[in-house]
């Protein structure tokens, strides 16, 4: 049973793998250089679908933390917290493209515009979600206290973005796409958006079960403890 | 309903009432913001060489640039020293254990211990104010400063309250809550620096509409999440 | 929050009754399943060494904790449905005297009246504050009492709603001498027409000769139960040794 489902899970790692390095090839290869932005803008490929990505994983956080708090089930903060860690990972991948991003596009490597700045604050958002866990004296209690942040963060997301959007009167408003995105554009991004979330999938299920494994054996040390 | 308003003002009240008698927290607050506005005030001088590059009214404009920064600065320090202080209160003798073993809704104890903070906070900001105008020279007594003051109070006390209520029965609360706080109030310190910004600029009420309006809906969506989420906050 | 139509009342004779009653923290388990009757006008002592789940036995009879596994039945209704109204009915006195320092006797005895929706407040607060002796200091701030006068208060807080049950955590934990006969006597004549009281104790002796049931806790179930009056105080040593493994 157990070694059934190991070869069924290992479908997925061979697909996220095969779909990376197509678009590996797509976003080096295939893809033709922007006209503006240069190569640089190539980044896009990977920023886009990280972006998107980061974001969806806090609404599933968010989700999770509602039906946490309703049920008391373990599996959900168990998926909440997977996916806040996959999360906070990808917003910093997020940042880091960015600032790439920046660099050629304003010279510097932080620029405090709208959708940088954003990104930032969700990211320490998410930072605090994972850090009230050690704070907390059991470990049901983080799992709650995390679940408040988890249902509040949410909430703050959107303002947070329109309020920075808002504040930052200093950088326009980057049209990547003036005349519209090329086919092969169009193609690519797409590909690196299913490419990608397949990726975050993988994480997301490996994160899980890791974490289903150390309950077990955090359960199986406090029976031989006794 | 009356009753639980009554309830939701009673535990107000003490609150009010306790620190009226010690002033512990409003004094050590009052000292705290004072002393962030000086730190502020030394780390954005400009020096005398700098000095001599400006103009006089160019220097004043510098300043206006500055001051809603410190101001807010100051005042969202202060309100994270008090909001560490309203649950641990609580908890020194036992008190929140008593108060959930009341027969009221979690909602009143929210509510009370929001207001008493909130009014805690906007007599704290009734003090820091003038002597504000005093050390940069600029009038905060503006109809719409005074409105955001109290938009943006609300807000930080409705999200400080929640947080306080949470880190009480976690290790270091201290060092937990502002880092659980800053990050979800961002709006409205944008919001506060920029709209105070503005009107001292000389701009018009319908210049901060926008920051107005974001921070109403800040305070109405968090009033209305922590009501719903504030029970598993403070349970044990 | 509570639902008036659907009271899951049971109509038996007993003022509390726990079934079963697990509580687990993480994969730690405080309580093994505990199961206990106790009828009106009952006044139940609990022993056990630290750790054996006294404190948690009470925080669940008190609405504080939700057991993991079991029922609990407090004057005929479902503590996991009617904790609202279970709260009305019960006082609870703990080690922590519940008290505002700031406030003055008076003053809290009258916050935590208002919270219990009690009528006639003033003149209940007043009645409570001189029973247990305090009106001459009833507007004196409380941190100026010493501690026998706070427990004192504190039972008085605790009696503000005239609860029909009684939950006592140590409540002579830090009390000299006099305080704690003080206190043992407030509980066995203030007000105690057939009050139900459940107490956790350390010291063997005054927990017998207040109550007059005794259970001995150990690792999360009930050791022994047994009546006061069958029971010497060297009798109840020799149990307390023999369940527990440590000298009281």
């Amino acid at each position: 049973m157990k070694e059934r489902i190991m070869q069924k899970s290992s479908i997925l790692p061979v697909t996220s793998v095969a779909l990376l390095l197509v678009s590996v090839y797509l976003i080096l290869g295939y893809v033709p250089t922007e006209s503006t932005m240069g190569w640089v803008q190539r980044v896009f490929y990977f920023h886009v679908p990280i972006a998107w990505l980061s974001y969806l994983a806090f609404f599933i956080v968010f989700v999770c933390s509602i039906f946490y708090l309703s049920t008391r089930e373990r599996k959900w903060d168990i998926i909440a917290r997977s996916a806040a860690e996959v999360g906070v990972v990808f917003t910093a991948l997020v940042l880091v493209t960015g600032s790439i991003w920046a660099k050629s596009s304003w010279g510097t490597w932080w620029e405090w515009n709208e959708r940088l700045t954003s990104e930032l604050v969700l990211w320490l958002v998410y930072i605090a979600y994972l850090m009230v866990r050690s704070f907390a004296t059991e470990e049901d209690r983080g799992a709650r206290s995390a679940a408040v942040i988890g249902i509040a963060g949410f909430f703050s997301v959107p303002i947070s973005a329109l309020s920075i959007r808002l504040w930052d009167t200093v950088h326009p408003q980057v049209d990547i796409f003036k005349g519209g995105l090329a086919p092969e554009m169009l193609f690519t991004l797409l590909f690196c958006i299913v490419a990608f979330t397949v990726l975050f999938v993988q994480f997301l299920l490996m994160r899980i079960s890791m974490r289903n494994v150390e309950v077990e054996i955090a359960k199986l040390r406090y029976s031989f403890r006794r | 309903m009356s009753k639980s308003i009554g309830q939701i003002l009673a535990i107000m009240r003490k609150d009010l009432i306790s620190e009226s008698r010690t002033r512990d927290v409003a004094v050590s607050v009052l000292v705290f913001a004072l002393l962030v506005i000086v730190v502020f005030s030394f780390a954005f001088e400009p020096g005398a060489e700098v000095t001599k590059m400006f103009t006089n009214p160019q220097l004043e404009q510098i300043k206006l640039l500055v001051a809603p920064g410190v101001l807010w600065v100051s005042i969202v320090f202060a309100g994270v020293l008090s909001f560490n202080r309203s649950f641990a209160q609580e908890k020194e003798k036992g008190c929140l254990d008593a108060l959930k073993l009341c027969p009221i809704d979690k909602e009143v104890i929210y509510m009370g211990k929001m207001l008493g903070s909130l009014v805690f906070l906007l007599i704290v900001e009734i003090i820091i104010f003038p002597l504000f105008s005093v050390l940069f020279n600029v009038s905060l007594l503006d109809p719409a400063i005074v409105l955001i003051a109290v938009l943006a109070t609300i807000g930080f006390v409705c999200v400080g309250i929640l947080f306080s209520a949470l880190s009480v029965y976690t290790k270091a609360r201290e060092i937990l809550l502002p880092i659980l706080f800053f990050p979800i109030v961002t709006p409205l310190i944008i919001a506060a620096v920029r709209g105070t910004g503005s009107i001292l600029q000389g701009g018009s009420f319908g210049s901060i509409s926008n920051w107005l309006g974001i921070m109403v809906a800040f305070d109405v969506i968090f009033i209305i999440v922590s009501l719903f989420i504030f029970e598993y906050a403070i349970e044990e | 929050m509570e639902n008036k139509e659907d009271k899951s009342t049971s109509n038996s004779d007993f003022t509390i009754e726990a079934e079963g009653v697990t509580k687990s923290f993480g994969h730690h388990l405080v309580l093994r399943g505990i199961d206990l009757k106790l009828k009106r006008g009952e006044f139940l002592t609990i022993f056990g060494r630290n750790g054996a789940g006294k404190t948690t036995f009470l925080k669940i009879l008190a609405t504080l904790l939700r057991p993991s596994f079991g029922s609990v039945y407090m004057a005929g209704l479902d503590l996991s449905k009617n904790s609202m109204d279970i709260r009305r009915k019960i006082g609870v006195v703990s080690h922590q005297t519940f008290l505002y320092d700031e406030l003055t006797a008076y003053e809290n005895i009258k916050f935590y009246g208002k919270m219990y929706d009690v009528p006639k407040l003033d003149e209940r607060a007043r009645e409570l504050i001189a029973k247990v002796g305090l009106a001459s200091c009833i507007h004196e701030k409380v941190n100026t009492f010493s501690r026998g006068m706070q427990q004192r208060l504190t039972i008085a807080r605790a009696m503000v709603h005239n609860p029909s049950i009684l939950l006592l955590d140590e409540p002579e934990t830090g009390l000299d001498q006099y305080a704690s006969a003080m206190l043992q006597d407030l509980l066995t004549t203030f007000e105690a027409e057939k009050r139900t009281v459940v107490m956790t104790s350390h010291s063997l002796e005054r927990g017998l000769q207040m109550g007059n049931r005794v259970v001995i806790l150990s690792e999360g179930k009930i050791a022994c139960d047994v009546a006061s009056k069958d029971m010497s105080v060297s009798g109840l040593q020799e149990l307390y040794q023999r369940y527990t493994g440590e000298e009281q």
